[in-house]
């Protein structure tokens, strides 16, 4: 078999914002359309009944064909519902055409974009289960993350969880009298959960399940062969080694091969954005880190972004450099890591895995040594870093380690893992040909990151829509063009490689920069937004494009909206496409190629 | 050829078991490969070879200054015969605010007059909530709350005994300095610093 071409292709250079342009022959085309009043708050408004036809002129006529991220927010004050889709032109790049539709808050119908856009399927559900905003024409509109029969939805603003205390933190209770309780001692309803009226817990009977498999082809099909045959339903997971974390595949199989596919999850869903709203702006941080817990760093960098928009500060330089350092390196750690699962997951079980934890240890000693933690880094504030490099890691200087770790361990391991795994026959057979998904679909089901640009895809946030000092740096997009897993495995490894090259290019900055500050401003516990408003801050998270939706009134010390666009979550809505017709073996191979944690699937 | 992948790949796996052995064989006249401080601490570093198990807890590996997990309070040497100092805490209570998952508690003190005590009366932390982020050491302007090194806290009973009081929290100021040498310096002169400050400002005002 001939060796792999590598293909990287350039970039195109980006000229004037095309969602502005687009944004206005919208607003040409269709008269009702007006900007949204609110100041500081950006987007389009567009009424309900209209959503469908502005959104396909978007897709068809504007380009603008990747619906990045729907969300719904509950204006309680204005008794409406808010939906907010963020769509982004795979082509022009650039930054996002919004739109915004407000709807009744009582009665909250909105038309699916399901039809237009098959990647909005899991989002809407999300948005259904959580403000029980109701998508007329969406195929499956079920409860995603909440389970069958929970009361309420939790993210609307009146709904209080079982360990209400107050709207927003910090809690009056803890200082200057706090009497110490537990949290169990005080909630509300002597539970932990709180159920619908009517519901007794003795006489449920376990029967929720079966609209999950309602949809699922269970009948009889006719043999093709004269053997008679039967398809059978197989539940893989929650509790598998092969899911990951606490996921579920409902899937009907005839044979071994797979005729559909159903992912549930929610498992680990503890609500994150109801948290976040309920948190401080700087007591979500922390709580970014355990998103996706691979890759820490570059979760709290994105919501560095779409916070610093709404105060309007800007790190210094040192602290851009430091944050690429870190966020590169984060990239690399989560790639060791997510190739050691994929080769775990095609049954060399662990050998491989433990050789490439060996480079991710030291790149996690530098973060342990540096922002104190391993993996929960929580190291960025806003408008720069919380500490400058340390002096020592591991007692060596920090830059002689950094200089050691960039120029020889890591590009060491990249050639390792390419004569140890790349050239092998058994993932090579394994892998090629396998879980196929076509461009048309990697756009169309809104994935991201080396899911898409395994596809064909060449879109990268970084070069998109530059962030911090990436317009500055030096670097390719890996993109292959057939879609299956080793193309996703080989997006990966060449995306590390790209990474080096940018780690080699911040190096001499991180060295000539030192000294200088790493924060803007003095540090302060007490954040306020000046002005309020809306921000989106995005980036080229590991596993794809991460995205925080905030907004926040004036003078607030608390997101009023927190919403995240997962990747790992967004990514599994092609999953069913992609394993359709694949033996179960592969489907374990396939969910691994998606590259998913559970911690932000189900936030 | 087909199957010259597989062969690459299983020469890796055979390097990185040889290695191990040779750097044991390395290792046999200075101690050992393994339960040595000086060999652990090639096995973390870059110039590890072979496998980089930790035997632990026989062996522990060094924690970094920064390193964070449960706050505790510090307070001045107590004195001979003492068991407790002078808390540095003066119960501003920044430290409940900013804290992130809230488990932090603070009773402030009171005069015999009803008016607040610069000292806490009682403090808690619940350290089953609590999630290590370190803000209330990083925002405490009276360098009066650290995070421990101490990682070694699991218990039969989460009911009695997660919820540390002022008691357990306290620890002497020298221990601070023993576990982050380099920060408790900096911290040292940047007190001095604004001392000084103080004083001469109160010197030219009189």
């Amino acid at each position: 078999m001939a060796e792999p071409t590598i293909e990287v292709v350039e970039a195109a250079e980006e000229a004037v914002d095309p969602a502005v342009t687009t944004a206005a022959a919208l607003k040409e085309k269709f008269p009702d359309l007006v900007d949204d009043p609110r100041p500081n708050f950006s987007g389009i408004m567009v009424p309900a009944d209209q959503l469908l036809a502005v959104a396909r002129t978007l897709r068809d006529d504007c380009g603008f064909d990747y619906l990045s991220s729907v969300t719904g927010v509950d204006l309680l004050d204005d008794g409406k519902m808010e939906v907010v889709y963020h769509t982004y032109s795979i082509d022009q790049g650039g930054g996002a055409v919004v739109l915004k539709t407000q709807v009744d808050r009582q009665n909250p119908v909105v038309p699916s974009l399901v039809p237009l856009w098959p990647g909005a399927d899991f989002q809407e559900r999300e948005a259904y289960d959580l403000l029980g905003i109701q998508f007329e024409g969406h195929p499956d509109l079920r409860r995603i993350l909440m389970w069958d029969g929970f009361e309420g939805h939790p993210l609307r603003k009146d709904w209080q969880e079982a360990f209400y205390e107050e709207e927003s933190k910090p809690f009056k209770s803890r200082w200057p009298e706090g009497h110490v309780f537990r949290a169990e001692e005080r909630t509300p309803f002597g539970k932990n959960v709180k159920y619908p009226a009517g519901w007794n817990l003795e006489d449920l009977e376990f029967d929720t399940d079966e609209e999950i498999y309602t949809g699922l082809t269970i009948s009889r099909p006719k043999s093709q062969t004269d053997i008679r045959t039967d398809t059978v339903t197989v539940n893989i997971g929650p509790q598998h080694p092969s899911t990951h974390g606490v996921f579920r595949m409902v899937v009907t199989m005839n044979g071994e091969t797979v005729v559909d596919l159903k992912p549930v999850m929610g498992y680990l869903h503890r609500n994150h954005e109801k948290i976040g709203e309920r948190n401080t702006f700087l007591g979500n941080i922390p709580y970014t880190d355990r998103l996706d817990y691979l890759s820490s760093m570059s979760n709290n960098h994105g919501y560095m972004l779409a916070i610093e928009k709404l105060l309007g500060v800007k790190p210094p330089e040192r602290a851009e450099w430091i944050r690429i350092l870190m966020v590169e390196l984060t990239r690399i750690v989560n790639h060791l890591w997510s190739l050691g699962f994929l080769i775990n997951d095609l049954g060399a079980f662990q050998t491989p895995m433990l050789y490439l934890t060996i480079e991710r240890e030291l790149i996690l000693d530098l973060f342990e040594a540096t922002a104190g933690s391993r993996m929960m880094c929580n190291y960025m504030r806003f408008g720069g870093l919380a500490y400058d490099l340390p002096p020592f890691v591991r007692s060596q200087p920090t830059i002689e380690f950094l200089d050691e770790l960039i120029h020889t361990r890591l590009p060491q391991i990249l050639e390792e893992i390419d004569t140890y795994l790349t050239g092998n026959e058994i993932i090579r057979e394994r892998c090629i040909g396998v879980g196929k998904l076509s461009r048309k679909d990697a756009i169309a089901y809104s994935t991201c990151g080396p899911v898409m640009r395994a596809s064909g895809v060449n879109y990268d946030v970084r070069k998109a829509e530059p962030y911090s000092f990436y317009s500055h740096l030096n670097f390719d997009i890996p993109v292959r063009q057939n879609g299956d897993v080793f193309d996703r495995y080989m997006v990966r490894v060449q995306e590390m490689h790209q990474s080096l090259r940018i780690l080699e290019q911040v190096f001499p900055h991180i060295v000539e920069t030192q000294g200088m500050p790493i924060l803007e401003g003095e540090p302060s516990y007490n954040v306020r937004v000046p002005q309020g408003g809306d921000a989106y801050g995005r980036v080229e998270n590991p596993k794809g494009e991460l995205g925080y939706y905030v907004t926040a009134k004036a003078k607030g010390t608390n997101p009023e909206r927190y919403h995240i666009r997962a990747p790992s979550f967004i990514n599994l809505t092609p999953l069913g496409l992609m394993s359709k017709g694949e033996k179960i073996a592969d489907l374990v191979v396939v969910l691994g190629s998606i590259d998913i944690v559970l911690g932000e699937t189900d936030r | 050829m087909y199957g010259l992948g597989v062969f690459k790949g299983l020469a890796v796996t055979f390097k990185h078991f040889v290695e191990t052995y040779v750097d044991e064989f390395r290792w046999s006249a200075r101690g050992g490969r393994y339960y040595n401080d000086d060999a652990l601490k090639v096995r973390q570093s870059l110039k590890s070879e072979g496998a980089i198990t930790v035997m632990y807890p026989e062996e522990k590996l060094e924690t970094p200054e920064r390193f964070r997990f449960i706050p505790f309070l510090v307070m001045d040497d107590p004195a001979p015969g003492q068991k407790a100092g002078k808390d540095w805490c003066t119960s501003c209570g920044i430290c409940a605010k900013v804290c992130p998952p809230q488990c932090i508690w603070i009773e402030r003190g009171r005069q015999p007059n009803g008016r607040p005590k610069p000292e806490p009366e009682g403090f808690y932390i619940d350290i089953d909530i609590c999630m290590n982020c370190g803000y209330c050491s990083e925002y405490c302007p009276f360098d009066a709350i650290k995070m421990d090194h101490d990682y070694e806290l699991a218990s039969y009973d989460r009911s009695t005994s997660h919820i540390h009081d002022k008691e357990r929290l306290s620890k002497p100021i020298s221990y601070w300095r023993k576990i982050a040498p380099l920060q408790a310096a900096d911290e040292e002169m940047a007190r001095q610093k604004a001392e000084e400050a103080k004083s001469q400002k109160r010197a030219a005002r009189a």
